[in-house]
């Protein structure tokens, strides 16, 4: 294997582990072509601690000269053993976990370093563990993923008289981020979906995402349409919009960007639906912030937590002007005015910003929680993102490439999925017993967006995802999560299904730090973590009493 | 009632703070006791009580087309924003208010015309509850190292502190005198906390009047005493709460803090917390910023910073660490002071006592706390809280800052404390309340005079018999969590705002389900199913020995989803869409399609069916039915008209 050309020094012995929480323990680290693994040298104990190299967001390297060293060690009776010099590499993953390697050996130190930082760049993803993944209780045979639109569209008989399911898009020529079936109004052809197609960015044109059962309102997504300057029109899409919403007097698009960034987009090419071209929708603007800005948000809060001055004035400047806190409003408002939309008001929405794959499948995702309780069941939870963001194609692979921590230059780095995990941990802080998946999913989930042993969150899109055989050669992280132990972790045991709607409030006073996940690896998550131990312990006992009798 | 001179105004319209659009109309009526708002609802009496002796502000804004504005602010934090249609009605009501809710004499307050349905025998017996002394006892005092000193007996060395003190067996009178002779307002150092396991001790007092360089050889004989009280240590440490600056600018007034060279073997320290006066201005920061109408999170954000609020809470948590750990850790006594050695060192103090001592973390050990160091320590109440209209400059939130500290360590370890959020909350708003008599006056000496015990009915006992209200149902313990000295993080992002006291009546901001009540109701449940599989299996086991054949038990059905949506009807109320639309959807014509009432129950809906879930609700077999009355958003809308709770709060 070509890994092996990255690795020069395969096994040290004598190695210090420190990682949060945990005393230092000595032992031996082992690099492999996709793992740092490291095996504790106490007697009796086999502690190994395994490490995704694909995890590693950055590493810190600092070689020490004897002196230093040995006065650390000077009471440990190590000092002696090390010869010349020593040297630290800090490695800090994108779960937000810092760890620290001290190695014998400033050759082998720089030599570990070297290896962890060529192979956690590697970005050929045929050459993922995912592809060399292989637990004994999985078979590459088993059904890949939860959800498909065929699934979804055979589910939903209601929708049968108006919509159908297309597969114009089969060889992913019409749209290349769109999975090969969309649902669509009945009455636009294939032909006229290629003409949408051509008006929308990236072919993103309207599809249907979510059907309102109570009142058979739909929410709909697309990109932005390309009017530009010269406010171009395609009444093809026009039609279609005009389609979803005959019969019912009005619809409403939801436009993720403020209305300046709108306009501003017509002047590249883009645009947006201009009240005189389609008279029965009205445009809601809500600025959401994206890319780049929500990254370095990340990256701000993620120093805030790590601060160690101990000052109260400067962590909470740090955590307003991080602006995380804001973003989380914001995303919760305006899926809270999608919701409001759609089941109080009664009408059809259309949400995008810019390429319909941010934003606006981050509102339309939190819509369909507040909305739809089959959403909210672990099954539901997990079959909607993989429609929502796996299907629906956002770019996994570029935006969580990096996390907070890289020094790397920004690219397409932006931790949107984050953004959503934090949101739904959010309803569930706020309708405790609502949802029927645990913290620790979203905990998982946010792990293995950035670094898995499974295929799901693997490239951009559905099409790339089939040309390197993901479904074929990888293991479903969704079906993994389905196994009865799994299935039992991350589940609520106070789960009591609702078919109300939940209306999260967004008061600043309602919306907390997600400490569970940024300050995963202190000691306060410790005790939260224990006290959750406790609540799943109780019910279990009440469960097994209320059973026997 | 000489005072009211309005005693009724119709149609007046109650705002509601967080979504205007919820805004009701009814009538107030003024009371000797009480402003009642009763809505005008047909067929439901929705009622809002407000006890005059809560009301902290009452305000008056210029009128304008729809009526003149009355804002009333309540020390439990609750804002009623009235409208009042004409004028010279706002005029009276606010004129009548102002003097209501500022008595000029301990008379006037509510405690003493406060008569639930209790007899004396029983009235009496509510003091005799909790007692002080035996919380010495607990500690092993007196013994050969402590005594009980009866130098204060008449009040006569310090007319603040209370008649029974504990100090240093080798302590004689005249050094105790001395002593209380260098310090001001005679508050010389005497034990709060005394460990039974390694003899270290706190010990209070108050500033020694030392100046620039005088001396009191009995007050460092006194210090001696207490080292010598503790035979494993050769040091103690002297804390002086204040920040350096503060004690130094004492030093022109002839006070001061201890030299280091005139004491042997003490370790000086300064911790700086802030005085009264920056607490007020902080909380009152703070508390604007908690009723901004509709804040940006960055808003917010930035006022919470700018109040200095939290930070503060941080100082008085630093400081109780630092005295615990000395304790625990080092087995070293401590004597704490500030200035008078009734603001700061009360909270330093109990904030110690409850990371030391598990016992402090229970319903009756948290109670114990506050009736030894701050109202047996002549923490002034009175003064503090505002009770008589007085020197506002007196008036500070220390008390809120000790329960706030308390709250912020269960937040942190959620197995380690027997009560919960809502016993804070309650033992807050009857700090304010003067409804009874243990917070009225401002040391032990003024509570005999008025004789409180004679006349009042006491908090502790009431809060006992209502205790299964305020059990934590994650108290473990023996849980390792709950075991001896509590080590919390003091890193910033571990203090969180506390919404459930400052923003308590915002019932929008708050979750809409309670795990605490599921997991009380299941509890419950369980210990009733525990207790009839033992009945049944010892009826089995009887059967068996009578009759000689095994017997199938016959199944009881319990319906195992009871719980949660027990409360719904307070979910339906609260569960409606926030204010996302900022003006968008409510101008638009659709408005009309999505009336408010589609979704949001009444309010004499919710009044019927939160009474009748009270006796015929989904499942008394399992003892649950009842859960929505223990919910904190209906709190208050079921309890008994009677009882107190209803008294000053939302109906």
């Amino acid at each position: 294997m070509e890994f092996y050309e990255h690795i020069k020094t395969a096994n040290v012995e004598d190695v210090v582990l420190r990682q949060p929480l945990h005393p230092p323990t000595r032992g031996t680290l082992c690099i492999t072509g996709h793992h740092l693994l490291f095996s504790d040298r106490e007697e009796g104990s086999s502690r190994q601690v395994l490490l995704l190299i694909r995890n590693i967001d950055a590493i810190e390297k600092s070689v020490e000269n004897l002196l230093a060293c040995s006065s650390l060690f000077s009471n440990a009776g190590h000092s002696e053993r090390i010869s010349g010099s020593s040297g630290t590499i800090t490695i800090k993953c994108k779960d937000l976990r810092v760890l620290q390697l001290d190695i014998p050996g400033m050759e082998q130190c720089l030599n570990i370093a070297h290896s962890i930082e060529t192979l956690s760049c590697l970005d050929s993803v045929s050459e993922m563990y995912p592809f060399f993944y292989r637990p004994s209780d999985l078979s590459l045979q088993d059904q890949w993923g939860l959800s498909s639109p065929e699934k979804h569209y055979s589910q939903m008989k209601e929708l049968h008289d108006r919509w159908r399911l297309s597969t114009v898009n089969t060889d992913y020529s019409v749209c290349p981020s769109y999975p090969p079936a969309v649902i669509v109004p009945k009455n636009t052809d294939d032909d006229m979906l290629k003409k949408v197609a051509k008006f929308r960015q990236g072919g993103r044109f309207p599809v249907l995402c979510y059907y309102h059962r109570k009142n058979g309102m739909v929410i709909m997504r697309s990109s932005q349409p390309l009017t530009g300057a010269n406010k171009k029109r395609c009444r093809e899409d026009e039609h279609l919009l005009q389609a979803v919403i005959s019969g019912s007097d009005k619809g409403y698009v939801i436009d993720t960007r403020s209305s300046q960034q709108a306009l501003q987009a017509r002047m590249t090419g883009g645009g947006f639906e201009s009240k005189s071209c389609y008279s029965s929708w009205k445009r809601l603007h809500r600025q959401m912030e994206r890319g780049k800005a929500l990254q370095e948000s990340l990256i701000k809060l993620v120093e805030a937590c790590g601060d160690e001055s101990h000052n109260m004035d400067r962590w909470l400047s740090k955590l307003e002007n991080s602006k995380w806190l804001s973003h989380v409003q914001t995303a919760l408002s305006t899926a809270g005015l999608l919701a409001e939309c759609v089941e109080r008001d009664g009408h059809s929405v259309l949400v995008h910003g810019f390429e319909g794959t941010e934003s606006t499948l981050l509102i339309s995702t939190l819509a369909q929680l507040i909305m739809d309780s089959s959403c909210r069941t672990l099954e539901g939870f997990l079959a909607l993102l993989e429609r929502e963001w796996v299907q629906a194609g956002h770019p996994f692979q570029q935006r969580c490439a990096h996390s907070a921590y890289s020094h790397a230059r920004l690219q397409q780095e932006s931790p949107v999925f984050l953004l959503l995990l934090d949101c739904v941990w959010q309803l569930g802080r706020q309708f405790p017993l609502a949802l029927g998946f645990s913290e620790a999913l979203l905990l998982r989930l946010a792990t293995e967006a950035y670094a898995s042993n499974y295929g799901t969150f693997l490239c951009n899109s559905h099409r790339e995802r089939c040309a390197i055989g993901v479904m074929e050669k990888t293991h479903c992280l969704f079906q993994a999560l389905l196994r009865p132990r799994e299935r039992n972790y991350y589940s609520n045991p106070l789960y009591e299904p609702t078919e109300l709607a939940i209306w999260p409030s967004v008061h600043p006073q309602s919306l907390q730090l997600w400490r569970g996940f940024f300050l995963r690896w202190t000691e306060c998550a410790r005790h939260l973590e224990e006290a959750q131990e406790e609540i799943r312990n109780m019910v279990i006992e009440w469960g097994k009493l209320a059973q026997l009798s | 009632m000489e005072h009211i001179r309005l005693p009724k105004v119709e149609n007046v319209r109650l705002l509601d703070r967080v979504s205007p659009r919820r805004s009701t109309v009814g009538t107030i009526y003024l009371t000797a006791t009480h402003t009642i708002f009763v809505e005008n609802a047909a067929g439901a009496r929705n009622e809002t009580w407000v006890l005059h002796s809560l009301v902290s502000s009452v305000e008056k804004q210029a009128a304008t087309a729809s009526g003149c504005p009355l804002i009333i602010h309540c020390k439990n934090f609750q804002v009623l924003h009235f409208v009042i249609p004409r004028e010279p009605e706002c005029h009276d009501v606010h004129l009548s208010l102002q003097r209501l809710s500022q008595p000029e004499s301990y008379e006037e307050l509510y405690c003493f015309s406060y008569k639930p349905n209790v007899d004396e025998e029983e009235r009496r017996q509510e003091w005799d509850f909790l007692d002080v002394n035996t919380d010495y006892s607990r500690m092993g005092l007196p013994n050969s190292l402590w005594k009980l000193s009866p130098v204060n007996q008449h009040y006569k060395v310090s007319d603040t502190y209370p008649a029974a003190l504990f100090v240093p067996d080798s302590a004689a009178p005249p050094v105790i005198v001395g002593s209380s002779k260098f310090r001001s307002r005679g508050r010389f150092p005497t034990l709060s906390y005394y460990s039974r396991e390694n003899h270290a001790a706190i010990c209070r007092s108050s500033q020694p009047l030392s100046g620039f360089s005088a001396r009191c050889l009995e007050d460092e004989q006194m210090l001696e005493a207490i080292l010598r009280s503790n035979p494993r240590s050769d040091f103690m440490y002297v804390v002086d709460t204040r920040p350096k600056l503060n004690a130094i600018a004492n030093r022109a007034a002839g006070k001061g803090y201890e030299n280091e060279d005139n004491y042997s073997n003490i370790k000086f320290q300064f911790i700086g917390i802030e005085n009264i006066h920056v607490m007020r201005n902080s909380q009152q920061k703070m508390l604007d910023v908690c009723e901004l109408r509709s804040p940006s999170m960055s808003h917010f954000l930035e006022g919470l910073e700018s109040s200095g609020w939290l930070k503060h809470i941080k100082a008085v948590l630093d400081a109780g660490i630092f005295i615990a750990k000395a304790v625990a850790e080092e087995g070293v006594s401590v004597l704490v002071h500030c200035s008078d050695g009734w603001d700061r060192t009360a909270q330093v103090c109990s904030v110690a006592c409850v990371l030391l001592d598990p016992y402090y973390r229970t319903l009756r050990g948290l109670m114990v706390l506050i009736e030894k160091d701050w109202v047996s320590f002549g923490h002034k109440f009175s003064h503090r809280c505002n009770h008589l209209v007085g020197d506002p400059k007196e008036v500070s939130p220390i008390i809120d800052q000790f329960l706030e500290c308390v709250w912020q360590l269960m937040e942190q370890f959620p197995c380690a404390f027997e009560f919960n959020e809502r016993f804070l909350i309650t033992i807050h708003s009857h700090i304010y309340s003067c409804q009874y008599g243990n917070f009225i006056g401002n040391n032990q000496r003024e509570r005999k005079e008025l004789g409180l015990c004679e006349r009042t009915h006491s908090l502790w006992s009431y809060l006992m018999t209502s205790q299964v209200d305020y059990i934590n149902p994650l108290y473990r313990p023996d849980h390792s969590q709950t075991q001896g000295l509590l080590q919390p993080s003091t890193a910033p992002y571990c203090f969180k705002f506390w919404r459930g006291l400052y923003n308590r009546f915002d019932r929008g901001m708050h979750p809409r389900q309670s795990v605490e009540d599921y997991l009380s109701a299941i509890q419950e449940e369980t210990q009733q199913l525990e207790e009839q599989l033992a009945s049944h299996k010892q009826k089995i086991a009887q059967l068996e020995q009578e009759q000689g054949w095994p017997v199938t038990q016959k199944a009881t059905t319990f319906d195992k989803s009871p719980t949660a949506w027990a409360h719904g009807n307070d979910f339906r109320l609260a569960n409606t869409p926030q204010d996302y639309t900022g003006g968008f959807i409510t101008s638009s014509p659709c408005q009309s399609k999505a009336p408010d009432s589609s979704l949001i129950l009444l309010p004499q809906e919710l009044r019927q069916t939160s009474e009748s879930s009270l006796s015929n609700g989904s499942d008394q077999e399992s003892g649950i039915a009842d859960l929505s009355c223990r919910s904190p958003l209906s709190e208050d809308s079921t309890r008994d008209p009677d009882s107190d709770e209803a008294a000053y709060s939302t109906a």
